[in-house]
């Protein structure tokens, strides 16, 4: 799968077009580089976002490069796992989560995507 | 206190073996007991598998400055320092993955592992370094809005509390570091104690008092944490008066020590009353004959960076004795052995001049 991943950076200015305007679910990630959990969901991310390619967008957010949108959520704590259908927050995950976990939730998202 | 109750297999059930990957040697968690373990088990070419666990580096990546882990002269940041155990550690070829060990069989020979619920994995030794974590109150909504206003690492969250009033609850020096921490964001930060006076040492409490966006409420308890997606206060009740109040804060920072992470073992490995593991007098051999354990989930003394990677060194020494006791390797390499160990890249084994 390599570099060249298959998540969906985030920034504050682009988070409107690619979150809240996506017809698919997103689960975003809020990170940072100095956040030791998040660097141990990293890899389940990734991998998450080659499985639900098609199916669900996966995307991540720097919270040390962007502090509107994390502020705005509520963020108080990293990693957050916010995963958003149709605009809205559906379902959330705080710190470090299972892949299976995950999936179940995205699993359930797709569904009724479909 | 001796090993309670039957240990549940059930993981096991339906998950073939077969095939399984099996190792000397499988370190069960890398903060400073595990990588050392995994440096000396490496250089002695036992080809440690490492399993890191939800918190890669351990404790250390969640504090800031080290300033007493020696060799560091000038001290060091506890997520950097880590970071140079993991690059020392994998100079000498472990084999370091992502993952959590969920079940554990210590019946027979090889032990039987699973990981993350699916790996099954087979290990001639277990050295356990799970280290341990933080001990939350047990209120009420404390762990729904963990995350969310509750946290147990302000050196992780305190950040996201720009300006805010928040409470920290605990009087050891780990509370006192916290709260100083969190003056940095915080526009005010209540220390809560259920006592009069502090378990810091005086340094800390001195620098703890000195500080104007500190306020001391002692005597005070916290009954439960307020709010509905997120913390909007916290009902306190002081001991003294039996006077229960409202707190009006936005974050809520608990930092009442530490529990070794021995969940895993209960049922096969002896613990004293509060989890950590017994080993044997000076060694770290268990009640069980291959599975050592090391670091703060055998330590409920000493604590500390250096004391964990003492007995990571001790461990590995340990389970490369007993492998070659049991044929499993071809012989134990004397003290000197070790330091005349060649690493695997051209700057040679651990001389330390220059
Ligand atoms: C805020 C703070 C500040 C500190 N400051 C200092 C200091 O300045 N100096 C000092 O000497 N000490 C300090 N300490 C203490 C020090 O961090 C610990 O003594 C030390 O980290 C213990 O090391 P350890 O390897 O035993 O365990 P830990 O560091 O706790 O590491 C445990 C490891 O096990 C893993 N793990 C747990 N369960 C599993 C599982 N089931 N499967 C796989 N992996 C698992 C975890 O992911 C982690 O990698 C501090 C501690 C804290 C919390």
């Amino acid at each position: 799968m390599a570099d060249n991943a298959k998540y969906v950076t985030l920034t504050d200015a682009n988070f409107q077009d690619e979150v809240l305007n996506s017809d698919q679910p997103v689960l975003v990630d809020f990170w940072a580089a100095w956040c030791g959990p998040c660097r141990a969901i990293a890899p389940t991310i990734e991998e998450l976002a080659s499985d639900y390619e098609g199916k669900a967008k996966i995307a991540k957010m720097d919270v040390d490069n962007n502090q509107q949108i994390p502020m705005q959520f509520g963020i108080r704590s990293i990693p957050t796992l916010l995963f958003f259908k149709d605009g809205r927050i559906v379902d959330q995950a705080i710190g470090v989560v299972q892949k299976r976990e995950l999936a179940a939730k995205l699993d359930a998202l797709a569904s009724q995507a479909a | 206190m001796n090993t309670n109750g039957t240990p549940d297999l059930s993981a096991f059930d339906g998950i073939d073996f077969d095939e399984a990957e099996r190792r000397n040697v499988v370190i069960i968690g890398t903060g400073p007991a595990g990588l050392t373990a995994a440096l000396y088990a490496a250089r002695a070419n036992l080809e440690p598998l490492v399993f890191e666990g939800t918190q890669p580096g351990g404790q250390l990546v969640t504090t800031t400055d080290v300033e007493n882990y020696p060799g560091y002269a000038d001290g060091v940041l506890g997520p950097e320092m880590m970071e140079d155990f993991r690059k020392q550690a994998e100079r000498f070829g472990t084999d370091l993955r992502h993952g959590s060990v969920t079940a554990v069989d210590f019946s027979e020979r090889p032990f039987r592992l699973m990981v993350d619920h699916e790996t099954p994995i087979l290990a001639d030794t277990v050295i356990i370094s799970t280290g341990a974590s933080a001990k939350y109150l047990g209120l009420k909504n404390e762990q729904r809005l963990l995350g969310r206003g509750v946290s147990a690492c302000a050196t992780c969250d305190g950040a996201f509390f720009r300006d805010e009033h928040l409470a920290i609850v605990g009087g050891g020096d780990t509370a006192m570091e916290e709260a100083l921490f969190l003056t940095r964001f915080a526009k005010k930060v209540s220390v809560l104690h259920r006592r009069d006076t502090l378990r810091a040492s005086q340094i800390m409490q001195e620098r703890a008092f000195a500080n104007d966006t500190i306020e001391f409420l002692w005597n005070t308890v916290v009954e439960d944490v307020l709010g509905e997606n997120a913390v909007e206060g916290l009902k306190i009740k002081n001991v003294e008066t039996g006077e229960t109040s409202t707190l009006d804060v936005t974050g809520f920072f608990v930092a009442i020590g530490h529990q070794p992470n021995t969940e895993l073992f209960k049922g096969w490995l002896d613990m004293d009353e509060t989890g950590y593991i017994q080993t044997l007098p000076d060694s770290t051999y268990t009640n069980i004959e291959g599975v050592f354990a090391c670091g703060d989930a055998q330590d409920h003394v000493y604590r500390q960076a250096v004391t964990a990677a003492g007995t990571g060194c001790m461990a590995a020494i340990d389970a490369e004795r007993w492998l070659a006791e049991h044929g499993a390797i071809d012989g134990v390499r004397t003290q000197t052995e070790y330091h005349a160990a060649p690493a695997e890249d051209s700057d040679g084994g651990m001389a330390v001049q220059g």
